[in-house]
């Protein structure tokens, strides 16, 4: 018996992420300017990481409870109360976990299994494909268009839909595209989900990154708050992606059962980013302000240098990604992004990394400072104008 | 006079950026932020276009003070005509008005201790209204502008995750 017999075929059957394509080519290089990470180029501000360093001086380096510590999920119920106006009651329908990461792993490994199908919408976030397959179930894609701004349409969830559905995923604002759904965009997926068998986990972990208006959760219908499960952190909006704090919220019953598999696999979010994650909540307002402003101002800078360029860029009001078509280079997603890479030291991530509609497409992050940003829109002018 | 703060707040951090620049981060045409530039100029909103320098990365000797100064207001003048008296000085780089246990914070650039004390004794201390002065040498500038001198936080993200 081969070694690699032991490991099952589904595990087996997950390709590695393509985003990882460029890392030989980059490990050879110096000064590459990188657009390809997903995670905000801000430090964590100053007071979170002091509460997290006095936490840990005051010795608090043990365990917290299996869902996280009371204050914690207390100042998550009175966020999303007071920016969402979603009622989460904090003793029974809030986990902290690791990351929004686990709270899709743990929402998952709840809900579905072999036989069952969820729904992702593409392109989107790389994890959601390979979490439904190990656990068994299929993953049905959508199929995003540009011309409708990367939104989901209710006519393509409706025709997605089979007897086999469990679950959709929404994730908006989104990444990679920057789409965010509003509450008119939602209304028509409502209308649609509302007399149906299926529960929405909504991916929400950009929601404090929308640029126009407010974020809308879906779970902020009444038709589906109990349908609902909504994940949620602080990597992006606080900038504590290395702290790996993000929770989950749902209805009791939900809550209940999926707490069994976070206790049993986790134990509990790491108490030093519990603690720092409290002052991210009790006092950090201005700060998400100030990182949210200057993400802004970069987005506005990216959109305009590639429209400029000549590489079409729907607007994206949310996240801190623009989804320009490089469809008029003749170049494959792949092929633009290594010759990017090679040509220019600018990382980008090709689009198909995303799901196959993503092909012809880049992903490009503004998580840069606008120095690093206003260079690498010259390089790859340069670049265009050299093809 | 009513000011476009966001204009305002992106040229204090770098005055390099062009009008075009601006307008594109604030989504505003770039003759509004052309037009108010020059505005703010005109009406001494934006006094002026300066660079921070990290002087001790250079071989230029300098020190700067901070002295308290206690004074005596003038009668019909309060504090602002014993302030320009100590202004005026170019040795003076910045001079404030102050609530608390003295009035007015002067910060003086020498090129030695030696010509920083002497401008202190000879020149401050022995100005009429002037009380007392207490002078404090800076031994090393951290932050300033609200930028770091040394920056030890790096961008030391992995350059791809997933």
């Amino acid at each position: 018996m081969k070694l690699s017999d032991f490991l099952l075929d589904r595990v087996k059957a997950i390709p590695p992420s393509a985003i990882r394509k460029n890392f030989d080519i980059i490990n050879e290089m110096k000064d590459v300017i990188s657009l390809g990470i997903g995670e905000p180029d801000f430090a964590t501000p100053w007071d979170i990481i002091e509460s997290g360093v006095y936490s840990l001086e005051k010795g608090h380096t043990h365990y917290s409870p299996n869902p996280g510590f009371k204050e914690l999920r207390y100042l998550i119920s009175e966020y999303q109360k007071k920016r969402y106006g979603l009622k989460y009651d904090p003793d029974s329908e809030i986990i902290v976990t690791v990351g929004a990461s686990e709270a899709i792993d743990v929402s998952l490994r709840s809900f579905v299994e072999v036989g069952d199908e969820v729904i992702i919408p593409e392109p989107s976030f790389v994890c959601y494909k390979p979490l439904i397959t190990i656990t068994g179930a299929t993953p049905v894609t959508i199929d995003l268009k540009s011309e409708n701004n990367f939104k989901l349409m209710a006519k393509d969830l409706l025709s997605a839909i089979t007897d086999r559905t469990k679950v959709l995923i929404l994730s908006f604002p989104n990444n990679p595209t920057g789409a965010v759904m509003t509450k008119e965009d939602l209304e028509p997926i409502v209308n649609v989900l509302k007399d149906k068998d299926i529960l929405v986990i909504s991916d929400e972990i950009y929601s404090e990154l929308t640029y126009e208006g407010h974020h809308t959760s879906i779970a902020s219908f009444k038709e589906m708050k109990d349908k609902t499960i909504v994940i949620n952190g602080f990597s992006k909006s606080f900038a504590m992606t290395g702290w790996r704090v993000g929770y989950v919220c749902g209805n009791c019953e939900f809550i209940e059962a999926m707490k069994k598999i976070h206790q049993y696999s986790i134990m509990c979010a790491p108490t030093v980013a519990q603690y720092a994650a409290i002052e991210a909540l009790k006092s950090n307002e201005n700060n998400v302000t100030i990182m949210k402003t200057e993400y802004n101002r970069r987005r506005r800078v990216m959109v305009d240098g590639f429209n400029k360029i000549g590489l079409p860029c729907f607007e994206p009001l949310g996240a801190f990604y623009v989804f320009p078509s490089i469809k008029s280079t003749g170049l494959s997603s792949e092929d633009f992004s290594q010759r990017l890479l090679r040509e220019t030291k600018v990382l980008v991530v090709q689009g198909n990394a995303f799901g196959n509609c993503g092909e012809g497409f880049i992903r490009v992050t503004y998580s840069n400072s606008m120095e690093n940003i206003i260079e690498a829109m010259k390089r790859v002018k340069e670049f265009i104008e050299a093809l | 006079m009513k000011t476009d703060n966001d204009i305002l707040e992106l040229l204090e951090r770098n005055n390099k950026l062009t009008p075009a620049q601006i307008g594109v981060m604030l989504n505003k045409e770039e003759t509004y932020v052309s037009a108010s530039i020059k505005d703010y100029e005109k009406h001494k909103v934006i006094l002026g276009y300066k660079t921070l320098i990290n002087w001790e990365k250079t071989n230029k000797d300098s020190v700067t003070a901070l002295i308290e100064v206690k004074v005596t207001p003038q009668r019909g003048e309060g504090f602002d005509k014993i302030a320009e008296r100590i202004y005026l000085y170019p040795e003076v780089t910045s001079c404030y008005l102050m609530s608390g246990g003295f009035d007015l914070t002067v910060v003086i650039e020498g090129k030695t201790l030696k010509e920083v004390a002497l401008f202190v004794a000879e020149k401050l201390s022995t100005l009429e209204s002037v009380q007392s002065t207490a002078t404090h040498f800076i031994l090393k500038k951290y932050k300033d502008e609200g930028t770091i001198f040394e920056n030890r936080i790096v961008d030391d993200r992995e350059a791809i995750i997933l």
